[in-house]
Order: structure tokens, then C-alpha cells, then sequence
């Protein structure tokens, strides 16, 4: 695998979308070409090389090609989005859109994120070291396909709206959450180390949330069905199992309808 | 204004039945003139194909419910928010693009000419508004009326004068361009949580028949002699099994002959037939009746059809059919958007994936290039694809490659998931008809033209007539045979002249034109009993004042009217 180390050389007055800063669009180029990738800023097309230094040399294929990110990212959204292979590290905070619509490969945020990091992604691993904001692994403004498929895994918090529209993979958050964690949820697993503030699982039709801490105020449409011995993210402990969204359409599987699960650590 | 003369290029002329001859065209003051001086400019269209600028008769671009469409569905138009160099602006949306990428893509595509298909009358200002912002072509809109509370009173009691008297009222107040009819009684019916299925469902407390409605407006739109037929959206749309209620639906015009100053020929056009030709009683058995229902469309010389062209795509699902649109949310449980228009019509807006995975998706597919094959008569069939509902505007360059190349469109049928079933349900694999471009011109330009009583200046290119032209980069006599190569030069003309102006070359937008708002100002008899109960009605019911209703001028400055007098 080669690498490429991008250093930031000026950091963007607005903000800059690097939807061309990813394994995929790097591979194969020069550091030269790699220089002149048009990147936005506002109305405005520059390039990627009037804000980073080019050092290295990328991978002939999105897979064989690492990429280091230095210096101050966090007004730069899309880092590393729509990546299908291959490696990527910032070493920063990074703002909107990072990591969304990844479908392979590794990247990982040492750093906090912004709002819609990691949204709609099907496939490979997004750790962010750092918080992350709102609508983390959510589905785009106004789409119905959120979280696919992939391990998400933030080590901080995250805000609000978290995992809405998630439909397969699997998300931890180590830390805590505010309201609405797994809205419109219809398949995929969310384990949640810390506590959740309100409306977890609202109108979940399918998947799993598994909570470790607490739940400041547990949304009525969910009923307690039992007791379960279960290992989760490597921790072996007691859960209450509740289904629901019971307000919600459920689908039916051989005769029996599937209700989505919450458990709760004892 | 500038002359040009376009010399050398293969010309496709329905209207003076030229086949691809080459021929020069000369281009004077927005016209096409005999000939033009020497200091015109010349334009060099050697191995390439001339043709008019084409008109698209039917597709929703402007007005509340395209709205609903922008403002609910945010990622459709995600990506496409940077501004490339140029004299464009920002293009965005996909299904539902802006206003701006409205005009730009058809002009690009060679269209010149833009029918929307469906405008609430009480929000005609809205309409308006969208058509004058959208750049370049020229558009019309057709009002409602198929469930409009005075035209089910009026023709409860068959009062033909009465109704084509408001016909004419609303089109002086909305600027509409003719008479559009969708679900008739349907969508009132569903205001009652109900929906008239077939034509002789009644509507409730109307007590009056879709039959009765659609036969009522065909007398009224010929009382009057307007340019285009009555423009009809059937009841039962995209039912399994509804080719039945089609076929009852269009012998309602048997024995009807136009009445009109325009050289229109037809009583009736039948919209997105596509979604209206389906055998079968369920989901699980549907199958395609498009010959059965263009085999009797063949034969009456009265009617005129479009297809609704499903394209395979993720799109946006729009229509004054609120009733269908509530059934489509319970098949597919994505976003509902459902409005009702106080005494006049109602819509509803649901996105809709048609994918190649899903059976029904691909037979819907198969009855749309079906409709356009088997249909004897081009002068009497266009291509459509509805737009937004069976798939944006912006496939029709892939949907002329399905028409015009058995290979291509083999290929897809072929590689269907469920290749074997589609066959079995459908007729296409049997077809070899390839649409040749004389036949696409006449689908496209000369006929749609004359079905909108526009055949005089619009869609040909005889001296005289309106010089609205599009040059493509096809040789005919080495015809692309790829897919992509056809898709690639039907989506952007060498140029397009719009009113004599060049304003788009080697699909890049050169220049705004001058787009004009077309509608029909129909002249009739004073009739107090209409005025009266117009007058009543805004007092009792509506929640707007008469005065607040119709659209002043200033929201269709550059306004193109056709005249009609139906004083007796």
C-alpha cells in the first residue's frame, strides 16, 4: 500500500467541500494531478493543491492507496465520503458529510466530527475518536435510506437524530446521545455504551438498540418481553428486552409479525 | 435579428414529408424564409440531422405540486449544487429539477416547447410564476376541470353552454391553454375518502358519472373550437386489468368530430396510456394490453395518445389522481404529500423507485415502447414519459434508443431479473419495428404540433413557419449504433434555434431566447347565469376573494395568444 500525506497550507475562509479528497479519486494520480483536483469553495472553483501540500505517492487502485490527512480540516466538508476502498487517517477535527456514503474501506477520525458524518454508509469501518454532532449514520435531508451496512464506531458522543433511517450495519457510540436515537430504524444494530436522552426507537419498525446506560424518558410504545444473558461489543451482561415500535407497521415473517428490539443493560 | 442558413444537413420535415433530403434552410427575423441574404451567417450541417424543435405535450415543470416535489425531497437534488462557468445557473434536481434546469435540459434535448400538464386554478399565479422563470422554451399549461364542483353542476344537468362558458372564464383568469381532465370525479370522490374506478362510478353528491364528465367536456372543448382537445387522464390509472375502463373511456369520443380553426384533428387525447394498459388482476398476474388498446386506437382517427414511458429510474410521482396517490404510499410506504384544492381539484406527490429488479417495473417498461410501436398512425402518438411520474424528462434521448434500436431495447428486456416472466407478459419481444427519425419528427414535432392546434407554426419547417429549429450530431446515413452514442446525441443538439436565435450550441446553453407563455383567449356569448353563480360561489365558498383570482399580466409579460370566438 502507498501513502500520500496531505498537509493543510491554508485553511479555507468559508468552507471547502472535498468531495475529491478520497482513496478513489487519489489512486493512480501523480502528485501533480493530484494538486490540480477542483475542489469548492462556495461558488468558487479552486484546488485541492492551493490549501494542502502533496507529499508520497497514491496506490494504483483506490485499495493500495493510503491516505494521511495533517493540520486543521475543520472547515472541510465530505473528507474521505463516497470512499469505496483503501485507507484514510486525519489527523483533525473535520466538519460536515465526513465519511458519508462510504461503502469499503478504512477511515478514521482522530478528531471530532460535525453534523451528517457517516450518512447513508453501506460498507466498511468509520472510527471517529472524538464527539460526534447530529444525524450521525442518518439518512441524507429528506431520503429514507439511511445506515446499510459497514461498523461505525465513534469513542466521544453524539448528538441528536442519530442513526434515523438506519436499515443494516452496525453503530457504537461509547458515550452518550441526545433525543431521537434509531427514528424510522428498519433493520441494522446500535449499541450505545453511555445514556440516551429521549425518544429512542421512535417508529422503529425493524433492528436492534442495545443501551447500556440509561434512558432519561422511554418512548410508550415499547413493552418488556423478558430477560437476556447477552454479550455485546465484548462485555457479558443481564439486558431487559423490550419490542417495539408497537405504534408502528410491522412486517411478518413465516406467520409471525418481527417487531424491532430494545435492550436495556441491567 | 440576424439570417442564417443551415446548408448541407439531412432535414426531417413531416410537414412537407422530406425524409432526410438534404436541404438548406434559411433563417430570417425568427422565421423560415425562402431565402436570405449573403451576409447571413452560415451554418454547416453536413452529416448532420435537421429537424424542428420538438414540443413535449404533456409533463408536470411548473406549479404547486412540482413544488411539493422540490421543497419535501431535498435529496433529489443533492450533488447538484455547484455552479459550473458559464452564462447557466446552479442546475439541481433530478426528478424535480429547478426551473432552470427545466429549460436548460429541454433545450439541450432540442425541444422548443413545453405543454405542463396539470394547473390547479386557484394556484395559476404559482404556475405562472415557475413558467416565466424557467428559461428558454415556451410553455403553456392546461387547467383542470374533471372535478371542478361547477363543471360537475353544469353538466349534472347538461349544460353544455354553461360549462364551456366557465371553460372560457377560467381560462381568461388562469391564462390556461385548454381542458385537462384527471380521474374525472375521482379526485372529488376522494375528498369523500372514496375514488370512482370505473366510468360509471358515481361521484358522491354530485350524483353525476365520470362518463357523463368526460363526454360533457369533449362538447364543451368543441362548443368552443379550442386549439387542443379535451386532455385526458382515465379513471383506474395503473390498475391491473384497467384496459378495460381505457377502451370505455375512449369510445365515449366515437362519432365526435372536431370543431376548430387550428387543423386540429383529434376529439380526445388520452395521456400516459402507458399506465392505462394493464391486463391481469393482480400485481402477481399483470400483463400488457397495448395492442389491444392501440388496435383500437389505430382505427379511430379522433383520438390521440401519448405513452408515459417508464425509464427505469428513481423518480417523483405527481398527479391531480390524489386518490392513486394514497394507494401508491400503501404499496411503498415512502413519503405522502396529499393537498386538497377547495372546490376544484386536489393532488398528491409520493416518490417511486421503478427498478429492473421488480416484475410489474419492467412489464410497465415493455407497454410504453409497445404503445409507440404499435401505433400505425405517428402523426397521432407521441413519446412521453409523463415526466416526473414514469421518469424525468431528461431520459428521453435513452427512450428514442429503446424505439430506435430492436438491439438496444432487446438487451434490456433480456437482462431483466425476471426476463422469462416480462416476455411471457408482454408483447415486445415479438416486435421488430425500429422507429426510424421520419417517424420520431412526426412523434415529436409535426404531430404534437397539430394535437395542440399549433400545426401551423410550430413543429415543421416550412417557409412561414416559426423558426424553432434543432440540429443534431447524427449522420442517418451512419446512424449510431450504441446506445450511449444515441443517448449522447439526442441529449445534446449541435445547435438549437429558438424564434431564430441560436440558443444552444454543442449542448452548451449560448443564449436565454425568449420564451413566451402561450393560452387561449376564448371569446363567448355573455352569460349572466355563469357570472352569478361564479360570484356566489367565491362568496360562500372559496377562501379568496373573485378579485384576488386571476393572474394579472405582469406574471406572463411575455405572453403568445391564440384567439378564439365562439360568440353565437
Amino acid at each position: 500500500m502507498e501513502t500520500i500525506t496531505l498537509t493543510v497550507k491554508k485553511v479555507p475562509e468559508l468552507y471547502l467541500e472535498c468531495e475529491g479528497l478520497n482513496p478513489d479519486t487519489l489512486a493512480g494520480k501523480s502528485v501533480d494531478q493530484i494538486a490540480k483536483i477542483p475542489m469548492y469553495q462556495g461558488k468558487e472553483i479552486s484546488t485541492l493543491g492551493e490549501y494542502f501540500t502533496v507529499a508520497g505517492t497514491s496506490g494504483a487502485t483506490a485499495a493500495d492507496t493510503k491516505i494521511v490527512v495533517n493540520g486543521d480540516c475543520s472547515k472541510m466538508k465530505y473528507i474521505g465520503s463516497k470512499m469505496t476502498a483503501g485507507e484514510m487517517v486525519v489527523n483533525s477535527d473535520c466538519d460536515m458529510y465526513t465519511g458519508s456514503w462510504m461503502s469499503g474501506g478504512k477511515l478514521l477520525v482522530k478528531g471530532n466530527v460535525h453534523s451528517f458524518c457517516g450518512l447513508a454508509i453501506k460498507g466498511g469501518e468509520f472510527t471517529i475518536e472524538g464527539n460526534a454532532g447530529n444525524y450521525l449514520a442518518a439518512a441524507y435531508r429528506g431520503d429514507w435510506r439511511g445506515m446499510s451496512g459497514g461498523v461505525l464506531r465513534v469513542k466521544g458522543n453524539a448528538g441528536s437524530d442519530v442513526a434515523s433511517f438506519m436499515t443494516g450495519g452496525t453503530l457504537i457510540i461509547e458515550g452518550s446521545v441526545d433525543i431521537h436515537l434509531g427514528t424510522h430504524m428498519e433493520g441494522g444494530k446500535i449499541i450505545l455504551k453511555g445514556n440516551a436522552n429521549r425518544r429512542v426507537g421512535g417508529q422503529l419498525v425493524k433492528g436492534e438498540i442495545y443501551v447500556f446506560g440509561t434512558i432519561n424518558v422511554m418512548m410508550p410504545g415499547y413493552k418488556k418481553t423478558g430477560e437476556v444473558d447477552l454479550e455485546v461489543d465484548g462485555t457479558k451482561a443481564k439486558f431487559d428486552e423490550y419490542i417495539g415500535d408497537l405504534g408502528e407497521r410491522h412486517p411478518k415473517k413465516k406467520g409471525e409479525t418481527v417487531y424491532g428490539k430494545l435492550f436495556m443493560k441491567k | 435579428m440576424s439570417e442564417y442558413i443551415i446548408k448541407n444537413g439531412h432535414v426531417f420535415d413531416p410537414v412537407q414529408g422530406i425524409k432526410g433530403d438534404k436541404k438548406d434552410i434559411a433563417v430570417k427575423d425568427g422565421k423560415i424564409v425562402d431565402k436570405v441574404g449573403s451576409s447571413a451567417k452560415t451554418i454547416d450541417a453536413k452529416g448532420k440531422t435537421v429537424m424542428a424543435g420538438a414540443l413535449d405535450i404533456h409533463a408536470h415543470v411548473a406549479g404547486p405540486k412540482v413544488n411539493a416535489g422540490r421543497w419535501y425531497r431535498p435529496e433529489d437534488k443533492h450533488f447538484d449544487s455547484h455552479k459550473v462557468p458559464g452564462i447557466t445557473r446552479i442546475e439541481g434536481g433530478k426528478s424535480i429539477p429547478t426551473v432552470f434546469k427545466t429549460g436548460y435540459a429541454y433545450a439541450r434535448m432540442g425541444f422548443t416547447f413545453v405543454m405542463e400538464a396539470a394547473m390547479p386554478p386557484m394556484y395559476a399565479r404559482h404556475v405562472h410564476e415557475e413558467i416565466h422563470d424557467t428559461p428558454i422554451i415556451d410553455e403553456a399549461a392546461l387547467p383542470v376541470f374533471g372535478n371542478n364542483w361547477f363543471i360537475l353542476e353544469y353538466l349534472k344537468n347538461q349544460e353544455i353552454e354553461n360549462t364551456a362558458a366557465y371553460i372560457a372564464w377560467i381560462l381568461r383568469q388562469t391564462k390556461g391553454y385548454g381542458v385537462k381532465c384527471v380521474n374525472p370525479g375521482g379526485t372529488e370522490a376522494w375528498a369523500w375518502g372514496l375514488n370512482c374506478l370505473t366510468i360509471h362510478d358515481p361521484v358522491p353528491y354530485f350524483d353525476i358519472t365520470p362518463a357523463e364528465i368526460i363526454t360533457g367536456l369533449i362538447a364543451a372543448n368543441e362548443y368552443l373550437g379550442l386549439p387542443h382537445s379535451m386532455h385526458l387522464h382515465q379513471n383506474d390509472l395503473g390498475n391491473p386489468g384497467n384496459y378495460t375502463v381505457t377502451l370505455d373511456s375512449l369510445k365515449l369520443a366515437e362519432g365526435i368530430k372536431p370543431k376548430n380553426n387550428f387543423g386540429r384533428e383529434q376529439v380526445l387525447h388520452s395521456t400516459h396510456l402507458q399506465f392505462h394498459s394493464y391486463g391481469g388482476d393482480s400485481f402477481a398476474n399483470i400483463d400488457s394490453k397495448a395492442k389491444e388498446v392501440m388496435d383500437y386506437v389505430n382505427k379511430q382517427k379522433n383520438l390521440t395518445i401519448d405513452t408515459g414511458q417508464v425509464t427505469l429510474d428513481e423518480t417523483t410521482t405527481m398527479t391531480a389522481d390524489g386518490p392513486f396517490e394514497h394507494h401508491l404510499h400503501a404499496l411503498n410506504h415512502l413519503k405522502w404529500f396529499n393537498v386538497d384544492v377547495e372546490l376544484e381539484t386536489g393532488a398528491g406527490v409520493v416518490p417511486y423507485i421503478y427498478s429492473p429488479n421488480v416484475s410489474v417495473n419492467a412489464i410497465q417498461w415493455a407497454i410504453g415502447l409497445e404503445l409507440a410501436l404499435f401505433a400505425k398512425d405517428p402523426e397521432r402518438c407521441f413519446i412521453t414519459t409523463d415526466h416526473p411520474n414514469a421518469g424525468p424528462f431528461t431520459r428521453y434521448p435513452r427512450v428514442y434508443s429503446w424505439l430506435m434500436s430492436k438491439k438496444i431495447r432487446d438487451e434490456r428486456l433480456n437482462t431483466f431479473k425476471n426476463a422469462d416472466k416480462i416476455i411471457g407478459a408482454t408483447y415486445l419481444a415479438e416486435i421488430d419495428r425500429e422507429i426510424s427519425l421520419y417517424e420520431l419528427a412526426q412523434m415529436t414535432r409535426s404531430g404534437p404540433a397539430r394535437a395542440l392546434g399549433l400545426g401551423k407554426d410550430y413543429g415543421g419547417l416550412a417557409v412561414g413557419m416559426n423558426a424553432d429549429i434543432a440540429i443534431y450530431n447524427i449522420d442517418p446515413d451512419n446512424f449510431p449504433t450504441t446506445g450511449a452514442d444515441i443517448e449522447k446525441a439526442f441529449a445534446n443538439v449541435a445547435y438549437l434555434f429558438k424564434d431564430g436565435k441560436i440558443c444552444v450550441e454543442e449542448g452548451k446553453i449560448v443564449d436565454m431566447g425568449n420564451k413566451h407563455t402561450f393560452w387561449v383567449d376564448a371569446k363567448v356569448n355573455e352569460n349572466k347565469q355563469v357570472m352569478h353563480d361564479i360570484k356566489e360561489k367565491f362568496l360562500k365558498y372559496y377562501s379568496l376573494s373573485e378579485n384576488n383570482y386571476p393572474v394579472p399580466e405582469s406574471y406572463a409579460p411575455h405572453q403568445h395568444i391564440l384567439t378564439v370566438d365562439a360568440v353565437q
